[in-house]
């Protein structure tokens, strides 16, 4: 069986993992980490998406052995304790969520996007740049503005 | 999903040999396509050999012809790459309209024009732009590399390295996407190039992408979206899906080319 060491929310984790596990049944089913969501399971609802070396991916559509010496940053890394991130704080503050499904993959698709775009990206970038990233319930408008006010505050 | 072996390739020989040595393997580098494809049981390799870490694989280059991308460059990377933007926008521009940000993340063009997806987008750029792709053994040029539907000139102990874009005058590619996938219900990609204009439309051929000679004549004579607005493109052959029928396609793919051309005029 192939072994696999990564850093995952800043912990280093190792051990042997069958080959076909995704990089989202690891986190989950592995390591406990439950805040990832399984959605579509076909690459385009986007509620499974991580951070891999700093950049945003689809933990479902990524094996965990092509991760070896991966950081890896999930939703539950982000608090600071019981201080939320800013942007998980902008959800809470603007009702950025409906069901709340998909809020983990959300939250770190916007933090990808305001790490790109920075504090001042306007609304029409902010809808394009979830392509990715569905929410059933629609709730977009509130998700947009969260992502607004997340990014400005990010940025300060 | 179903069990398989994986090996991590130290170097294009070491995947190789790996390819070599496996029953049914197959390469896999960014995996956006393979995976989902190995999830519904439409491929199902025993053996996946990743190159997606190699180094040697990476980068992008530019000289006064053109620039040459390395099979495992991310979309993102391409997008985002200053040499790419400076010596062909248009190229940048296809790149970044790939998917969404995060298969972008991952996702690279090698993987992209090895698969040959009808409705890929690069295999349009390649084309169009007259590109050169490299092998571990050989060039081939796209004219010769796209050979239909999922299918190319690639032998079963042959991986590509990299792709080499001319320069061009002018170029832009058009989409119409489907508005779930992303990927092109029609795209066309229009080039003015040194060796002349070129048209070349995904997403819309049964066998994959294609040219459309009768533009690149009209083109060649006159480089306006007014010189090809006259010409209807036959349904014959074209993808009846439930996303559109051959006839839709084929207005699209009148609108696309006039809009590229429209584009690469700025």
């Amino acid at each position: 069986m192939p072994t696999v060491s990564m850093t995952v929310n800043g912990k280093s984790v190792s051990g042997e993992v069958p080959a076909n596990t995704l990089l989202v049944e690891f986190l989950r089913e592995t390591l406990g980490l439950t805040g990832t969501h399984v959605g579509c399971d076909t690459s385009q609802c986007g509620a499974c998406v991580v951070h891999v070396d700093g950049k945003a991916a689809k933990s479902c559509t990524r094996l965990a052995v092509q991760c070896e010496g991966a950081e890896v940053a999930t939703i539950e890394g982000l608090a600071n304790g019981a201080d939320l991130h800013p942007m998980q704080e902008a959800f809470r503050e603007n009702h950025g969520l409906q069901c709340g499904f998909c809020t983990p993959g959300m939250i770190m698709a916007a933090v990808d996007i305001a790490n790109r775009h920075g504090g001042k990206v306007d609304e029409e970038t902010i809808r394009h740049e979830l392509d990715g990233n569905i929410c059933r319930c629609t709730g977009y408008h509130n998700i947009v503005t969260a992502i607004a006010a997340g990014a400005a505050a990010m940025g300060k | 999903m179903y069990e398989f072996d994986y090996h991590r390739a130290s170097s294009v020989a070491d995947a190789l040999s790996a390819l070599g040595k496996a029953e049914d393997g197959t390469v896999i580098s960014g995996g956006q396509t393979l995976l989902p494809t190995m999830k519904q049981r439409l491929a199902s390799p025993s053996d996946l050999i990743d190159i997606g870490s190699l180094d040697e694989l990476s980068g992008i280059s530019a000289d006064g012809n053109g620039v040459t991308i390395g099979a495992a460059t991310t979309h993102a990377t391409v997008a985002g790459s200053g040499d790419v933007n400076k010596a062909i926008p248009a190229l940048a521009a296809l790149a970044g309209g790939i998917g969404d940000p995060h298969v972008r993340n991952l996702g690279t063009i090698g993987g992209s024009i090895a698969n040959n997806d009808p409705a890929a987008d690069y295999p349009a750029a390649c084309l169009a732009l007259g590109a050169t792709i490299t092998t571990n053994n050989r060039s081939i040029s796209a004219d010769d590399f796209f050979t239909g539907l999922f299918d190319t000139a690639l032998e079963n102990d042959e991986i590509v390295t990299g792709v080499t874009f001319p320069r061009a005058d002018k170029a832009a590619y058009m989409k119409f996407a489907n508005p779930a996938s992303r990927y092109a219900l029609v795209g066309v990609f229009v080039a003015k190039t040194g060796e002349g204009v070129r048209v070349a439309v995904t997403g819309a051929g049964e066998d994959g992408v294609f040219r459309v000679e009768e533009m690149e004549s009209a083109l060649a004579g006159d480089f306006s979206s007014a010189a090809i607005a006259g010409i209807s493109v036959s349904s014959d052959g074209l993808n009846n899906d439930i996303h559109a029928s051959p006839d839709y396609r084929a207005h699209l793919i009148g609108v696309m080319a006039r809009r590229a051309v429209d584009a690469a005029n700025g």
